[in-house]
């Protein structure tokens, strides 16, 4: 690099670059903030949804699911599994694990009793309505 | 070794190898469960696997860059370490509080880890990468604290150059996006949103600082380039980095219930993302063009050349590969996502780690340098698990372009087992290779107790 383009200059580059699109960054978190309640449906979200997501997460399902695209990739996406498989199939299917079939991926049995499947499926209900920008491109998820 | 402190830096490198050589064997657990999925089931399932891979790999990152930190501020900052006793104490508390969790996370189920440990007073488990107990999570943050306290101190009591500073910014940075990791509200998307403000701007923001200021400080030393010529393209590097990086955070608000603006601002900032990378390789390769001095330690150099290149293809060519919305549409969450990751943190976090062990663990034993011997089993290792990597990216991408093809695309979908099942293929090929890649660190851990050849003592 050229002697006129000093260090002090690049220097100042990066502190203002920082500052600034850090500064554009908050504004639309901002704006985002105003905008989320529409998209996320937070009015549905019930003391249900609320246990469900504490089972999702007490259950390390992330591990190998994915939720709205983000999590492991060894086992299927469950953003849209609601809509995929309803609310009936979800708690039998997580009930009946693990399959046992030689050779094919398993998943733990957790113990759950009804009333926390309940739960599970409704917070997968109410994920399923988020306002997800179309996303994903078919009911496989 | 100019400084005595600068030897706190040596077990932190030892532990940062350990735990990767944990982290290895778990991808090929992992690896293995891909192709047979009922191994090892159901004593370590899949999920518990994945979270030692992924824990360990952060947590060997940070015991590197902990490490390099106490080797070189002693250095740039011409003052012993404000208290060598403090770098230890966080060095034993860090290595036993990560061990304990791993322990935890295979010693019982992970709900009932999450009762013991108190995740019920403020729930921040189970979320990815996240997936520490609380109190390993505030142990995180007592040590880190105690650690740039010390760090902050030595570098005020000395001479403060822009390397120190960089690093200083980078650690302060990575302590304070961490503290995101406490918030978990109730609302997945809320809760999505802040995720990323320590996963993205730790790995896309904060951590690029630490690893420019790494990178520069081994070029310095194995070049002898004047520092003022380093430092500026360091500033300049490190400026693209967070001018495209920080608003780069928006290319994961596609799909989470975020406003479609994020669409533009996340595919057009994180398709410069690839900017500081490229400019990384020139800067490494330019520096050694024009070194002033022949360093005996050829190893080393060759894994600063290596940061750059290789971070360029996993974080640059592989993340602009998938990042322009429309693309990411379709890839949103495949394999092409583990792909770029695995290349991305190698070329990157690994790799710089690496260089700054090779350069320094010599130092810390009392040599300049070891002997050719010694360097060339490095130099092996060094290009083993560098294929490796290459070519475990090239399997998952190919299996991720036809899980996309099947699973995503035309009027009659797959579903995604029947997918998994078509894609198998590629999951035999990245798991052997996954086997190189452990030969290859094999040889490197061997390179330390080579006993051939003369180390090489004066500069």
């Amino acid at each position: 690099m050229s002697e006129t383009f000093t260090k002090a200059m690049a220097r100042n580059i990066f502190y203002g670059g920082a500052v600034f699109f850090f500064l554009l960054f908050l504004g639309l978190t901002f704006d985002t903030m105003q905008q989320l309640p529409g998209r996320d449906h937070r009015e549905n979200i019930t003391d249900s949804v609320v246990r469900g997501k504490h089972l999702w997460e007490t259950n390390n399902c992330i591990g190998c699911h994915t939720l709205l695209g983000e999590g492991a990739y060894f086992a299927p996406e469950l953003g849209n599994v609601y809509a995929r498989r309803g609310g009936p199939f979800i708690k039998a299917w997580i009930a009946a694990q693990p399959t046992g079939s030689p050779g094919r991926r398993q998943m733990p049995n957790f113990n759950l009793n009804d009333q926390q499947l309940d739960d599970l499926v409704a917070f997968f209900k109410w994920t399923g309505e988020i306002n997800t920008a179309k996303w994903p491109p078919n009911i496989e998820g | 070794m100019q400084y005595q402190s600068q030897a706190v830096a040596k077990p932190y490198f030892i532990a940062a190898i350990g735990l990767f050589v944990g982290q290895i064997i778990f991808g090929l657990i992992m690896g293995y469960q891909y192709v047979v999925g009922d191994f090892l089931f159901p004593e370590i399932p899949f999920n518990v696997a994945r979270m030692v891979h992924t824990n360990l790999l952060i947590v060997w990152l940070l015991f590197g860059f902990m490490g390099a930190t106490h080797y070189l501020i002693p250095e740039e900052a011409e003052t012993e370490l404000f208290s060598p006793k403090l770098g230890l104490i966080t060095f034993w508390v860090f290595l036993v509080a990560g061990a304990l969790t791993i322990v935890g996370y295979l010693m019982v189920p992970y709900a009932t880890l999450a009762a013991m440990t108190g995740n019920d007073l403020l729930p921040t488990m189970g979320r990815e990468f996240l997936e520490q107990p609380l109190i390993t999570k505030v142990g995180i943050v007592i040590v880190v604290l105690t650690f740039l306290f010390n760090i902050s101190m030595t570098v005020l009591k000395g001479r403060k150059t822009s390397i120190s500073l960089v690093l200083l910014v980078g650690l302060w940075g990575l302590a304070i996006f961490f503290l995101f990791s406490f918030y978990n509200p109730s609302n997945l998307v809320l809760d999505k949103y802040f995720w990323w403000w320590t996963v993205h701007l730790w790995v896309e923001g904060v951590w690029e600082l630490i690893l420019g200021a790494m990178l520069a400080f081994v070029l310095i030393k194995v070049t002898g380039v004047d520092r003022e010529v380093i430092e500026k393209w360091l500033y300049v590097i490190i400026a693209m980095t967070l001018i495209t990086g920080i608003i780069g955070t928006g290319h994961h608000y596609f799909w989470i219930g975020t406003p479609e603006y994020w669409q533009w601002f996340g595919s057009v900032f994180s398709a410069l993302e690839p900017i500081p990378f490229f400019m990384m390789t020139v800067f490494a390769f330019n520096m050694v063009n024009r070194r002033r001095r022949e360093h005996p330690n050829k190893a080393a150099t060759l894994w600063a050349l290596g940061t750059g290149v290789m971070a360029f293809l996993g974080a640059g060519v592989w993340g602009f590969l998938h990042t322009l919305a429309p693309v990411n549409f379709f890839t949103h969450g495949t394999q092409v996502t583990a792909a770029h990751g695995h290349m991305a943190f190698y070329g990157a976090y690994v790799m710089v780690n690496l260089a700054m062990i090779s350069y320094a663990m010599p130092m810390l034993r009392g040599r300049t340098a070891n002997s050719g011997a010694a360097q060339t089993l490095e130099m092996w290792s060094f290009w083993l698990m560098t294929v490796s990597i290459v070519f475990i990216t090239l399997f998952l991408t190919a299996a991720g372009i036809l899980q996309v093809w099947l699973q995503r695309m035309g009027d009659t979908p797959m579903g995604f087992m029947a997918a998994q099942d078509q894609i198998m293929i590629f999951y035999w090929l990245r798991e052997i290779t996954g086997f190189v890649f452990l030969l290859g660190l094999v040889m490197y851990i061997w390179s330390f107790f080579c006993k051939k050849g003369e180390a090489q003592t004066a500069a």
